[in-house]
């Protein structure tokens, strides 16, 4: 094998770190090429490039409205999420340290159970009788929370055990403070930024969901992804705009989340 | 002592708000699709499953579920894999880079990736246009099989390198100078050293990746709007259809997919705990 010889070596894994990125970036570079172009068919380079397939992307109403809403339902979502699990986290971790355990298998049961799944569930529960929200956001914002919660919850785990929480805790306590001043003026603010790597993250996969989406609520309450697919059948320049700005938007929260993480060690 | 009684109560009770919404959204849609994937027409009982295992349609999905999980995770996690490896070989520059670059793309699955895919490699797709003119393939249909299964292993292989390059952390770099010292080549460092050690991080990764691509559903639904026969699909159609909705026959479906989940994972911890383990 070329291992065996440092400079061949070197460079067989140079050759395969590009190839990797390459395969990678295929997608993603066509796309971007074909939304900056006039036309593109049967040919390796398109003919002409512009803009206007952003501006018409960008100056659509129902697109703006898409958007919107996709960024009220995230953020709706990890805002229950945070009111939700942060309480939780902090008692289990401070007062029943063995809860943790059962939370670790708890927290398993939205990945080994695929959306598409719930939604039979979800579909003939909430569709009509007391509880009817299908067709409306807020069945969205609940099932989001549940796509959040196993990521949300390792992630604040780690960054509790970080800080030494029962540590914290008692020194605050001993000067003076009691168990509401202590986790808001003590534990929180030390929180602060491993929860906003996790909420950006969190987002990032949140805002490109589509099964519940789609099943659940459909055009009646039209999220990014929904309109995305949805527009299938217009011009294909038009999608790959919207592909990209997507994508772009997404690179923007992901990028922010890595800086914080990176200012943090 | 009363105090911190009723500090433990107070904390109990904080939990509260958490479990309640857990149950409606996870518990209790779950718990519903089991009840209800035992109870047909005729009553209750395990009609719903002959129906599915009789027919040929629908065994048919599951067997095209499986195939394109495996292969898309097999060729996923051998691409991951030398890719991982590499990584970790290059400078610093490149290899932060190129990781970053793969974190970021692993948010680019679902509907987008697929109309990705249709530019590129869709009938009048520019690289199919470009292979074709080359003469290296006569004609290629990504709306098949094929196609779906080179769809899903590009979403696997970022999964892949995110879940494998901490891996490589258990391989120490004097295992193979001591293993090249005592006179074994690169072939018998990876068969009796790399590989075995790998094992368990190897087959964790596969795992999930299978999971993965079993419940996949946004993507195949937009490259084919619903028209390949695979489980998710199948499931979907029998509650948010046009024609032919069956709740009944939709959760059975939906616990032979949750089963299959389970039985792969099942599998993997039998064989983790019989494979050889590197103390930490």
């Amino acid at each position: 094998m070329s291992r065996a010889e440092p400079g061949s070596a070197n460079l067989y894994h140079r050759v395969v770190v590009y190839v990797l990125f390459l395969i990678l970036l295929l997608p993603l570079a066509g796309t971007l090429l074909y939304s900056l172009a006039t036309s593109w068919s049967a040919s390796l380079l398109p003919s002409g490039l512009t803009f206007k397939w952003y501006v018409a992307l960008w100056s659509d109403p129902r697109f703006l409205a898409a958007f919107g809403q996709s960024l009220l339902v995230c953020v709706g979502a990890l805002l229950l999420s945070v009111l939700l699990i942060l309480p939780l986290l902090f008692v289990v971790h401070y007062h029943f340290p063995r809860l943790d355990a059962l939370m670790n298998i708890l927290i398993l049961l939205p990945f080994a159970v695929p959306p598409v799944v719930s939604s039979v569930g979800l579909l003939q529960l909430y569709g009509s009788g007391p509880m009817a929200m299908v067709g409306t956001p807020w069945i969205l914002i609940g099932c989001y929370f549940t796509v959040a919660l196993p990521f949300m919850y390792r992630a604040i785990t780690n960054n509790l055990q970080a800080i030494n929480l029962r540590d914290l805790m008692d020194a605050a306590q001993l000067l003076g403070a009691n168990t509401w001043q202590a986790a808001f003026l003590v534990v929180l603010p030390n929180l602060r930024k491993g929860l906003m790597v996790a909420l950006l993250l969190s987002f990032s996969f949140l805002f490109g969901e589509f099964v519940f989406a789609n099943l659940l609520v459909g055009t009646r309450y039209e999220t990014l992804q929904v309109y995305l697919n949805n527009m299938r059948n217009s011009s294909g320049h038009f999608n790959s705009a919207l592909v990209i700005s997507y994508f772009l938007f997404v690179l923007v929260l992901t990028w922010a989340a890595n800086r914080l993480n990176k200012d943090k060690t | 002592m009363n105090s911190t009684l009723r500090g433990k109560w107070l904390a109990l009770l904080c939990l509260l708000p958490f479990a309640v919404f857990f149950i409606i959204f996870q518990i209790a849609p779950l718990a519903w699709v089991a009840i209800h994937s035992l109870q047909a027409e005729s009553g209750w009982g395990l009609d719903n499953f002959t129906k599915v295992f009789s027919s040929r349609f629908y065994r048919q999905a599951i067997q095209f579920s499986l195939e394109i999980s495996f292969w898309s995770s097999v060729f996923g996690i051998l691409i991951a894999v030398l890719g991982a490896y590499s990584l970790r070989r290059v400078d610093s520059k490149l290899r932060d880079f190129v990781n970053a670059f793969a974190n970021m793309t692993s948010n680019f699955s679902g509907v987008p990736l697929a109309f990705a895919f249709i530019i590129l490699l869709g009938f009048n797709g520019a690289l199919t246009m470009l292979l074709k003119q080359a003469g290296i393939i006569e004609d290629f249909n990504l709306y098949s099989k094929t196609g779906l299964i080179i769809l899903y292993t590009y979403f696997q292989i970022p999964l892949g390198v995110l879940l494998l390059y901490p891996a490589f952390d258990a391989l120490r770099e004097d295992w193979r100078e001591s293993a090249a010292l005592l006179g074994a080549d690169a072939w018998q460092y990876w068969r009796h050293i790399g590989l075995p050690v790998l094992t368990p991080a190897l087959l964790g990764t596969f795992v999930i990746l299978l999971a993965n691509a079993l419940g996949a559903y946004a993507t195949v639904y937009a490259l084919t709007t619903g028209n390949f026969n695979v489980l998710p699909i199948r499931i979907a159609a029998l509650v948010a259809g046009d024609i032919s909705l069956d709740p009944n026959l939709a959760s059975a479906l939906a616990i032979i997919l949750v089963g299959l989940m389970t039985l792969v994972t099942v599998v993997h911890q039998w064989l983790l705990k019989r494979s050889y383990h590197v103390a930490r």
